[in-house]
């Protein structure tokens, strides 16, 4: 018989393990369903996982990592000031469409003029986008006590069908002959979000995301209102009696994850996406969720965390190609990665004792 | 623009067709939050119904059969959902999430070679005499057996938590864990069944959408109703009856804009086709002004540690 004693403490060494306990764990579950599907499973995690880093044509792919991984950082180190709060955005899907329509439209204003101050414009539009939907939840929640959860994943749906609305009408190219989406923005060189050194994938999106992994550091270790946060999570009543505004506590985690949710989609579609078109969002708002969970809602973590998760997307993209393996696995494959994380963190928080329960 | 194509009793009648899924998502996932324990996996087990019921049912050309298929798959799915909260403790918002993200990848991945085919259909009952009556034939006596199921669930389990003493211990479980646990009702038992039920009523109400409201399958059909079930049990004060009465009217509003979108109204497609989702928003910051009707214990994890 096998009891579970709540630990007095949290374990460190358990909370570091588990990622990686997890990330192996889904390697055999995942490579027992690319066997399934009739594919080599060792050669298909081979694939997935050293091909991107060493394989022949790393060259090309280790760019993308970052191209991946920028926004996926990005939009976790947002959600996990929140999800420390026990605050849940999990519409972030929808701030980055509005953060992508925002910075796109504004750039698209001033074509085909060419200035400096139009990219810095359009970051700052980027980011007022992504806040102002989150901004939704926030006040909903603050005002009415409306569930955010709800709310925020409703407005991805509407953000979806405002895309839509978007690419089809005011934001399409009307050069276009007719053909949905928004002029590219590759083309327009004031608007270009380019790689800083070219060829690098390393673009403004991934100098933000790391701008803001140090802040997020910072602020949850060094800063008042990031020990508010932590405090807020992990004892709300104590939080309550130290004098801790849960309005103000909310506001805050949802207008900055909205912004660097918003900021995220700016640079993506001013970037590797290059254009305003209806499915342009490829889900990196829910894939963001993962990536703050394995990262144990920690920056660093999170940092490494989004570099892996890049790394199954890259991956599975080859796999698909040189294996005939279904995008959909993949995805199969991300979500089995947090269902293991959570299952393991049980480690983090009880021991496992084996005997029979005592009578009390 | 041509108002008077629209029928009325051919609105209300796919109306009630509409409302189905939702109905049938929104009694289960109130069973299971009456017990204590937030679902948020409902998306991901209807679409997971969705598929299971759709490859059955076209399969062995029984819909019947495909339902009972949805039923299981949305319960084995929500095993994995009970596995993480109730023996290992995790967050239930976040298992809840993970079992969405991981059944809209499974989900796709198991439809693939079953986009673009049609399913067996499903025969609407016909009662003679009542069937053929004008106006109420066509709403009240023409529907698939599964519509009268949800309507005879829901009022199942109204009874079932009213009147039964099964009922009573779902309820105490769902106020006062450790109360229930020191009466010495199985806690964790009783919610496992708890969440295999709902599981199993999400999967029946996304194989509806996929064998008989569109009825095909397209990757993320579900297109956010579970979560709209999710909004609708809170809507309702967790009372199975106002479920009903909300499942009606978020029905509704997706005929009516659907009838305005083929109708051609001067509202572009896309902002109608966001009405649904912002009426929930709307219908949600009305009624959330009233909490106490939840139960004590949503969200909370038990475990007896003494």
């Amino acid at each position: 018989m096998i009891r579970l004693e709540k630990r007095p403490q949290p374990s460190r060494a358990w909370s570091m393990a588990t990622p990686l306990v997890a990330v192996l764990a889904t390697m055999i579950a995942g490579g027992l369903l690319f066997a399934i599907l009739g594919k080599d499973p060792v050669e298909a995690i081979r694939t997935i996982f050293w091909e991107p880093l060493f394989g022949e044509f790393a060259f090309y792919y280790r760019p993308q990592l970052l191209i991946k991984g920028g926004p996926l950082v990005l939009i976790a180190i947002g959600l996990s000031l929140g999800f420390r709060a026990g605050i849940w955005n999990i519409g972030a899907e929808g701030q980055y469409i509005m953060g992508a329509l925002f910075g796109a439209g504004m750039g698209l204003a001033f074509y085909p003029h060419e200035a400096w101050y139009i990219f810095p414009l359009m970051v700052l539009a980027g980011a007022f986008g992504g806040w102002l939907w989150a901004m939704i939840p926030a006040l909903l929640k603050v005002r009415f006590g409306t569930n955010e959860i709800l709310v925020s994943l409703m407005l991805v749906y509407v953000a979806e069908q405002f895309l839509a609305s978007m690419s089809l009408g005011l934001l399409k190219n009307p050069e276009g002959f007719g053909f949905p989406g928004s002029r590219n923005l590759q083309q327009y060189e004031s608007a270009h979000n380019a790689d800083l050194i070219a060829g690098s994938g390393m673009h403004w999106g991934v100098v933000a995301a790391l701008i803001a992994v140090i802040f997020a550091y910072v602020l949850l270790n060094r800063h008042m209102l990031g020990y508010q946060i932590r405090l807020t999570g992990e004892a709300p009543r104590a939080a309550r009696f130290a004098g801790v505004k849960p309005a103000r506590l909310i506001l805050f985690c949802l207008g900055a994850s909205g912004m660097l949710a918003g900021l995220a989609g700016m640079f993506e579609v001013s970037g590797p996406s290059g254009q305003v078109s209806i499915d342009f969002n490829v889900g990196y708002g829910f894939t963001a969720i993962i990536v703050a969970f394995l990262g144990r809602l920690h920056p660093v973590g999170i940092m490494l965390a989004g570099g892996l998760m890049a790394l199954t997307y890259i991956g599975g993209d080859i796999a698909q190609s040189n294996m005939g393996l279904p995008s959909a696995a993949i995805q199969v494959f991300q979500g089995m990665l947090l269902f293991f994380l959570l299952a393991f963190d049980l480690l983090t928080n009880f021991r496992l004792r084996l005997g029979k329960p005592e009578v009390a | 623009m041509d108002l008077s194509a629209i029928n009325p009793v051919l609105l209300i009648a796919s109306l009630m067709v509409a409302a189905t899924p939702l109905l049938l998502a929104a009694v289960g996932e109130l069973v299971v939050e009456k017990s204590g324990v937030l679902n948020l996996g409902v998306e991901g087990m209807m679409i997971t119904g969705a598929i299971a019921g759709f490859a059955t049912a076209v399969e062995s050309g029984s819909p019947l059969l495909g339902f009972v298929v949805a039923a299981i798959a949305g319960a084995a799915l929500s095993t994995l959902f009970a596995i993480l909260t109730q023996f290992a403790q995790a967050n239930q918002v976040a298992s809840g999430l993970s079992l969405t993200l991981f059944g809209l990848g499974l989900s796709a991945l198991m439809g693939q070679s079953y986009v673009g085919i049609k399913p067996p259909q499903m025969q609407d009952i016909h009662i003679p005499v009542l069937s053929d009556l004008p106006v109420v034939g066509p709403i009240l006596f023409g529907h698939d057996i599964i519509l009268y199921f949800g309507i005879a669930l829901t009022a199942a389990i109204w009874a079932v938590l009213k009147y039964s003493r099964v009922g009573l211990i779902l309820r105490a479980v769902g106020e006062n864990h450790d109360a229930a646990h020191a009466l010495g009702y199985k806690v964790v038992r009783i919610r496992i069944l708890a969440i295999l039920f709902g599981g199993a009523c999400a999967g029946m109400g996304g194989a509806y959408i996929s064998l008989i409201r569109v009825p095909q399958w397209t990757e993320g059909m579900t297109a956010g109703i579970g979560w709209i079930a999710l909004a609708l049990v809170v809507f309702a004060s967790w009372k199975p009856w106002r479920v009903l009465l909300g499942a009606y009217l978020f029905g509704g509003v997706t005929v009516v804009q659907l009838n305005l979108q083929a109708a051609g109204v001067a509202i572009p497609v896309e902002y109608l086709a966001m009405s649904p989702y912002l009426i929930t928003i709307v219908v949600l910051v009305i009624l959330s002004a009233d909490k106490s009707s939840a139960p004590a214990a949503l969200g909370r994890n038990f475990h007896a540690s003494r």
